[in-house]
């Protein structure tokens, strides 16, 4: 099948390609860079690219001042409580939907995403009020709930997508054979929807993981997950960069580590059905 | 998979035991200790207060503090939309002397009356006092006070041959910004502030306006952007930074002035008193024994262009805990505190522009050659009688209406961009006139 | 296939998403409404009485709106250009045979999990920044002027910084798409002696619309609503340069607290986004019909 491709054309395309890869990748890069220099060094003219002192301090200064464990875990709970949370909620819908489609599937599946495009902060002061009268302020159960209901249609979405190329027949046929529900979901389903589930977690984990809207406003100090960290090193006096960097890198390195493991599961399903 | 969830139920049957059972839950917690929130902003002495903490706590063993240090804009969004809306997130905010006199008017801060004995309340300065009291009492208690001044190299003014006078006038400063600059090896004869917002650009360009004879209002609320004063500040602004500014100065705040001015590449830079123990500490700037200090210009007016400006402690009045707030309130902004930062870090690094008797410390004065300016500029500001022409309102670099931190960021966007050179003096003027006339009508202060 | 059963089923299954979106989108949405009719500044409390239209009359003769809607437009608009088009040729340049591709993709890939407020921050200061940034000292080592990004082309700046998060995203699916392609396919047509811009118009493009359809959406949808970005990078400026819709409302509710006027914002941003809404379903229900 394959075609026998000449090692120059080969190679022509590595070099262009990874020139590019690297350009894409350069801003991540540097700011890992810059956050094993001093802060004088990050802005030495001309910079430094890998030839400088390479200190820790940043990072311990850092840490010493924002207790990164403390955001970090509020972030790992927010974002797979909502992910988890809102994958319950939209499996069934999902699955109604794909399997049972009415006239009316593709314009609920539409009304929902349209919902996402409303600017959120026009709603901040009544979600703040009826967090503040039900004591969900500053709590991870209230973000959970909050970042499941942002993320929700996307979830139903993708998993629709993903439950619609299973193909309807087997289903009828386990019918015919007198499978249970539960039997048809465990035994048929299950597996051939797992990596359409795996990326659509994936993919929630990131976005409720990056989102910096609700999380910055509705959380103080308790609940606060790694957005906040950011916020207290986005300009303070002086010199920063360089502990900017490291509170950066600290916050993305999660997800981004994540998404590099994952990364086939999470390009298999991220399809969106657009691929038939 | 199934830890998050359980997380979530936990909390959830958290919530609820607080809703109905706040009490009892208070009772068979864990630990007695009580814990604060304090909400501050990611400003140097902050910082370095929140790392001496250590001290307070062991005099207070049972009381905790959570710290949550944020960036000047979101933390001011966040303690207002908290402290408006009744929120409890916090029982210490960190707030400047724009909101004390609001949130006092409407009873949202507690008055502070039980500051203990040593705190000796008429130690502070007057002028900080006199911004966050209101009917004789304290609302807020000034963490760090400020005015602004002109820092300017002394090595630079020498070569070019110039001698800075200890209160210039704007002309003086012009020329000698001019003078100064030297473009090829990246020295800018003078650094202001350009970015867009109140307490960015506009703090410095209202007081300055008030040096040229300018207001906001006149006594009617009838915005004043079309007065030739007005046009005479932005005019003179603009071609001063457009002749001797850094590049991009229109995205210039404090920070970034203060990292240009650090490493060099500033002759002169008028901005906060506080600036002054940045750029004089030798770990930290590069022309750390070169700055000379001097009173914000004037134009003959009688009035300078320096503002006046403290960040101050205050305890929401809905908290629970207000002892043990006021507790931390007294420790953070006591004298005792200030002896504290002195033996940890040395006299000039101790917060200033709040108490007299730090003035007369002679050691701080020996440490501090910035102490006597400072004092002055602090002094030379009145926030109730700010400008040349008599105005409905106080505050020197602001307006202490609720609608002004709307109205000022967006008049600063239009004059960051006419700094930005992307529209006219002229056009900036007319859009501010315009905006703020539009919001002072819809706020129903125009009639 | 669809009983009346396996119907009423469906209505069930569906029913938790459904009423838990219907709730986030109406009670928020009612309170919106409500304060929307009310002069209510969050720093005046005792203060709220009925107003009418007043803020929506207020919002809507703005000069800023239309400033904020145009820029919306070619904020979401210049993003989805750069990334359709970028997309569709890092799809091509990846889908060549070459040496280490796993890392290729991989170093590809990575801006779309970074923050937008790091991203954001990164840019801005490390990359962007006339005086200290990286930008700023290659064009001083070329001997030019440094641009300052962010206040001489600043909307494009932001174009350029949510572009750079937007891309992987569109590559990857669009690669996806592309890999579907049946080799035979390419190959007969190669065989036919169809060239590359040919091969390109008639067999590859015509296979990646979908995708492209998907593309489209999905960034729309979050395009819309960029916020952070600008926050953080210009606050709206210079002058309201890169005030888009949200950003206007973020003004109006957490600058001037004034959520009545904030409110208005809301809801004619709500109105404005199910007309873009309604659009894309057109588009989508053409091209995503099974």
């Amino acid at each position: 099948m394959a075609r026998k491709v000449s090692t120059a054309r080969k190679l022509t395309f590595t070099a262009i390609a990874w020139v590019i890869a690297l350009l894409i990748f350069f801003p991540i890069l540097w700011t890992i860079l810059t956050s094993f220099k001093t802060e004088a060094e990050a802005v030495a003219s001309p910079p430094s690219f890998v030839f400088f002192d390479w200190t820790l301090e940043n990072y311990a200064e850092v840490q010493a001042r924002s207790d990164y464990f403390k955001h970090f875990s509020n972030s790992v709970v927010i974002s797979l409580g909502s992910t988890l949370f809102g994958l319950l909620i939209a499996i069934p819908a999902a699955w109604a939907m794909a399997f049972s489609p009415t006239k009316k599937t593709k314009d609920v599946l539409m009304w929902m995403l349209s919902t996402k495009m409303m600017p959120p902060v026009g709603a901040l002061i009544p979600v703040y009020l009826i967090f503040r009268d039900t004591g969900f302020l500053d709590s991870r159960s209230g973000l959970v709930f909050v970042l499941m209901l942002i993320n929700l249609p996307i979830i139903v979405w993708m998993l629709y997508t993903y439950f619609r190329e299973i193909p309807g027949e087997i289903l009828e046929a386990a019918r015919m054979d007198g499978a249970s529900l539960a039997k048809e979901i465990t035994h048929i389903l299950a597996p051939m929807a797992v990596p359409g589930i795996a990326s659509t977690v994936l993919l929630n984990i990131i976005l409720a993981w990056n989102e910096a809207f609700w999380t910055l406003n509705l959380t103080a100090s308790k609940a606060a997950p790694l957005t906040t960290f950011i916020a207290s090193y986005s300009s303070p006096e002086g010199l920063f960069y360089a502990k900017l960097s490291a509170a950066s890198t600290m916050a993305i390195a999660p997800v981004l580590i994540l998404g590099w493991f994952s990364q086939k599961q999470l390009v298999r399903g991220l399809t969106f059905g657009a691929v038939k | 998979m199934l830890t998050p969830i359980l997380f979530w139920e936990e909390d959830m049957t958290l919530k609820t035991m607080l809703l109905s059972a706040v009490a009892a839950l208070t009772l068979s917690g864990i630990a007695h200790a009580e814990t604060l929130t304090i909400a501050t902003v990611n400003n140097g002495d902050m910082i370095r207060m929140q790392k001496l903490t250590d001290d307070f706590t062991a005099k207070n063993p049972d009381i905790k503090l959570e710290w949550v240090t944020l960036e000047e804009n979101v933390l001011r969004q966040k303690v207002t939309t908290d402290i408006a809306t009744k929120g409890g997130q916090f029982d210490i905010m960190t707030i400047g002397t724009y909101e004390v006199p609001i949130w006092a008017k409407q009873g949202w801060l507690l008055p502070l009356d039980n500051l203990g004995a040593d705190y000796d309340v008429d130690d502070l300065l007057p002028a900080i006092r006199s911004g966050i009291s209101m009917d004789g009492k304290l609302y807020a208690a000034p963490f760090y006070g400020e005015s602004s001044m002109i820092m300017y190299r002394k090595d630079l003014f020498e070569k070019a041959g110039i001698t800075m006078p200890d209160a210039p006038t704007w002309d003086f400063v012009a020329d000698a910004a001019k003078k100064v600059t030297d473009k090829s090896n990246e020295v800018y004869g003078i650094c202001l502030r350009g970015k867009a917002g109140w307490g960015e650009n506009m703090a410095f360009l209202t007081a300055t306006s008030n040096s040229f004879g300018a207001r906001w209002f006149d006594e009617k609320w009838n915005p004043q952007f079309d007065q030739p004063e007005w046009k005479n500040t932005l005019d003179f602004y603009v071609k001063l930074m457009n002749e001797a500014g850094p590049p991009g100065a229109s995205s210039n705040g404090f920070n970034e002035n203060l990292a240009l001015f650090q490493s060099g590449k500033c002759g002169m830079w008028i901005d906060a008193t506080v600036a002054a123990s940045f750029v004089t500490n030798p770990k930290e700037s590069k022309v750390a024994d070169k700055v000379g200090f001097a009173l914000a210009p004037d134009t003959g007016l009688g009035k300078r262009g320096n503002w006046l400006w403290a960040w101050n402690l205050a305890i929401p009045a809905g908290t629970q805990k207000a002892e043990a707030a006021e507790k931390f309130v007294a420790w953070a902004t006591s004298k005792a505190y200030t002896e504290l930062v002195a033996s940890k870090e040395g006299w000039a690094n101790v917060p200033p522009g709040t108490r007299t008797s730090l003035y007369n410390n002679p050691e701080y004065q020996k440490a501090a050659p910035f102490a006597k300016m400072t004092l002055d500029s602090i002094n030379s500001a009145d926030p109730t009688k700010p400008t040349v022409k008599p105005v409905p309102y106080v505050g020197v670099q602001f307006v202490a209406i609720p609608e002004f931190q709307g109205i000022g960021t967006a008049v600063g966007q239009q004059f960051s961009a006419a700094l930005a050179g992307q529209i006219s003096v002229d056009q900036a003027l007319k859009a501010a006139q315009d905006l703020t006339t539009r919001e002072m009508t819809k706020a129903g202060y125009i009639k | 296939m669809a009983t009346l059963h396996t119907r009423s089923h469906a209505r069930l299954m569906m029913a938790p998403s459904v009423l838990l979106l219907l709730g986030w989108m109406i009670v928020p949405l009612a309170m919106t409404i409500y304060f929307s009719f009310l002069r209510y500044n969050l720093l005046m409390p005792g203060m709220e009485e009925y107003a009418g239209l007043m803020n929506y009359r207020f919002f809507l003769t703005d000069p800023a709106f239309f400033t904020a809607l145009a820029n919306t437009l070619i904020l979401t608009g210049g993003v989805l250009l750069i990334t359709v088009i970028g997309g569709i040729l890092m799809a091509l340049l990846l889908d060549q045979p070459m040496f280490g591709q796993g890392i290729v993709r991989i170093l590809v890939i990575a801006p779309f999990f970074v923050m937008p407020t790091v991203s954001a921050l990164v840019w801005k200061n490390m990359f962007m920044n006339p005086v200290n940034g990286l930008f700023a000292a290659l064009a001083k080592s070329v001997g030019l002027a440094p641009l300052d990004w962010l206040a001489e082309v600043p909307l494009l700046s932001i174009i350029l910084i949510v572009a750079w998060q937007w891309l992987p995203f569109a590559t990857l699916i669009l690669l996806t798409a592309l890999q579907s392609l049946d080799e035979e396919q390419k190959e007969a047509a190669e065989m036919d002696g169809a060239g590359f811009f040919s091969r390109f118009i008639y067999i590859v493009l015509p296979h990646m619309a979908r995708a492209i359809t998907v593309v489209i959406l999905i960034q729309t949808i979050f395009l819309l609503s960029v916020f952070a970005e600008i926050l953080v990078t210009t606050n709206g400026g210079p002058g309201i340069q890169t005030t888009n819709i949200t950003y206007l409302v973020y003004a109006q509710a957490l600058l001037q607290f004034d959520i009545g006027g904030a409110s208005a914002g809301g809801i004619v941003a709500v109105v404005l986004a199910n007309i873009v809404a309604f659009f894309l379903m057109r588009m989508i229900g053409k091209n995503l019909e099974a």
